[in-house]
């Protein structure tokens, strides 16, 4: 049986800048048919890092995102954001899903300012209107603020979710394959207006992806993740230079990336 | 003559398209009523093959209807009759569409409701509910109060399963997006499952009016009092079955009042339901 010989792992470009979220030695375990989801995570987030999961299908990653935005507890380990234990859903949690899940009889800019109307009331939503009109001009929506969902496309419904991550000014965005669901072309475009507002934002993001090109061109550290247990078996610095453009897809440097991560993947699928 | 093909002209056919897509659909329905009233006309007034006691011709039902019309505008008893019957279809109809609602509130919201109030109303629903009228009778007399209720068992059902269904219709996506953002369970409710599930209750509602209907004529004809089911009856106890056509063709137009009445409603409330949604909800 061949294992993925562990790399040493590289010092992150990031590594000097103050941590934002800590995981130290997670554990999920499932009770009820004693499956180990996650055994033995560790992983530290920088402030304004870009830390993306990949794996295949079964690894637990999916369970490690829902245990970092607070909608389900750990078994083992600390989960820590901004010093604060998480021990359920949080505002400065920014979440995106794969689908854009907006409400259809609000309009785009309604939908922007509902976590504020959830968790602080409509009086608030309201005083926060400017600022989503701030945000929808930087994804390039100024235009749309006032329609119904109904209208935008699928890209543009994923760009109001962006807006509607941000507006709470999370401490941390958590994003789960949430350009899956757009056609290549859009997934594309939309990958480098992520990168651009989490640059202008400073944001401080985690990405689940099933796309290898995507979490490289994005990220500052991949995590690869196998299941059986679901734990991390290696972490990659990715040091292309920012910003990165499309173009880099067609790097040797870049195809070194992903044909690394495809192996360490691939022999796993044979096991 | 050779077999090469000409690259000069353009590649022109002409679709076959069926005769009836190619006819308005105004036309198409003013036909089909034509051929109609024509059998009826040939059945009846023509040839008297079927007797008038039977069936009327058409120019009897059209004398009777303007005759019955006449009666309803110069505030006849007849309008007299209409008016008790509207009254008892509006408050059935409220009374069904209230406690549908919240009965279907409780069972699609509520463990409870679910496990414990669930299966005693699908017990209720399979039984015949005309059967009950002469209870409701007995317990409420012959006034209006037995037909509100006996119309609104009948129509209860309806909303209660489609309000639930509404409120089960929330997607997972949705729900984590709530959770997700700290939303409280009366916020869900209220914010993302209700108004969800408006097109599922509009659904039931409209089913109630023509439920409601149904149950409050047979209360009607059953508990006797000043509707128009008992003016139905009369007529037809006395053969009279061009008063019945007429009779049945005016109290339809109740029917449909209260069924366009709740589908306008529905249009204002629930305008984002316009076919698929596309940019919203997966």
């Amino acid at each position: 049986m061949m294992m993925a010989e562990p790399r040493p792992l590289t010092a992150s470009p990031a590594a000097s800048l103050r941590p934002v979220y800590q995981i130290e030695r997670l554990s999920k375990t499932y009770a009820r048919n004693m499956l180990t989801a996650l055994t033995d995570v560790n992983l530290t987030l920088h402030k304004g890092e870009f830390v993306s999961v990949v794996g295949s299908s079964g690894c637990g990653k999916s369970t490690l995102l829902k245990i970092m935005s607070g909608l389900m507890p750990p078994t083992k380990g600390r989960v820590v954001l901004e010093g604060k234990p998480v021990t359920g859903t949080r505002a400065d949690i920014g979440m995106m899903f794969q689908q854009a899940t907006l409400l259809p009889w609000k309009t785009t800019v309604e939908n922007i300012v509902l976590p504020i109307e959830i968790r602080q009331g409509r009086a608030a939503a309201r005083a926060a209107i400017p600022r989503a009109l701030e945000l929808l001009t930087l994804v390039g929506l100024g235009d749309f603020a006032h329609v119904y969902p109904g209208e935008l496309s699928g890209g543009m419904a994923q760009r109001a979710s962006i807006c509607r991550m941000l507006i709470a000014n999370p401490a941390v965005l958590l994003l789960d394959e949430p350009f899956s669901a757009l056609d290549e072309l859009t997934r594309d475009f939309m990958n480098m207006e992520l990168q651009r507002i989490c640059a202008e934002q400073q944001s401080t993001a985690f990405l689940v992806t099933h796309s290898l090109a995507e979490a490289v061109i994005l990220s500052d550290r991949i995590l690869v993740m196998k299941p059986r247990p679901g734990r991390i078996v290696e972490e990659i610095a990715i040091d292309l230079p920012r910003p990165r453009t499309l173009d880099m897809v067609n790097t040797p440097r870049f195809g070194q990336y992903v044909a690394h991560i495809r192996e360490l993947l691939g022999k796993e699928a044979f096991q | 003559m050779t077999d090469a093909p000409d690259h000069g002209t353009d590649t022109v056919w002409v679709e076959h398209v069926a005769l009836i897509d190619r006819i308005p659909r105004w036309l198409a329905m003013l036909g089909l009523a034509a051929v109609v009233l024509l059998i009826w006309d040939l059945a009846t007034a023509r040839t008297g093959w079927v007797s008038p006691i039977i069936l009327p011709s058409p120019k009897e039902t059209l004398d009777e209807l303007v005759m019955v019309g006449t009666n309803l505008l110069s505030g006849g008893y007849m309008l007299g009759a209409l008016w008790t019957t509207t009254r008892t279809v509006f408050w059935a109809f409220l009374l069904s569409a209230l406690i549908g609602f919240s009965l279907g509130v409780l069972v699609g919201e509520t463990k409870f409701g679910e496990r414990a109030v669930m299966p005693y109303l699908v017990a209720i629903d399979t039984m015949p509910k005309i059967a009950f009228a002469p209870l409701f009778i007995a317990w409420l007399g012959f006034d209006i109060a037995s037909k509100v209720a006996l119309a609104t068992f009948i129509a209860t059902f309806p909303i209660i399963v489609s309000t639930a269904a509404g409120l089960y219709a929330a997607s997972e996506n949705e729900r984590m997006l709530f959770k997700a953002m700290g939303a409280s369970r009366w916020q869900t409710l209220v914010r993302l499952k209700l108004p969800n599930g408006l097109p599922y209750i509009f659904t039931g509602l409209k089913i109630a009016s023509v439920g409601v209907m149904a149950g409050v004529i047979t209360g009607e004809f059953l508990g006797g009092g000043k509707g128009f089911g008992a003016l139905i009856r009369e007529s037809a106890s006395m053969l009279d079955t061009p008063r019945v056509f007429s009779l049945i063709l005016y109290l339809s137009l109740l029917g449909l009042a209260l069924f366009f009445a709740v589908a306008w409603v529905q249009r204002r409330l629930v305008f984002w339901n316009k076919g698929d949604r596309p940019g919203g909800v997966g």
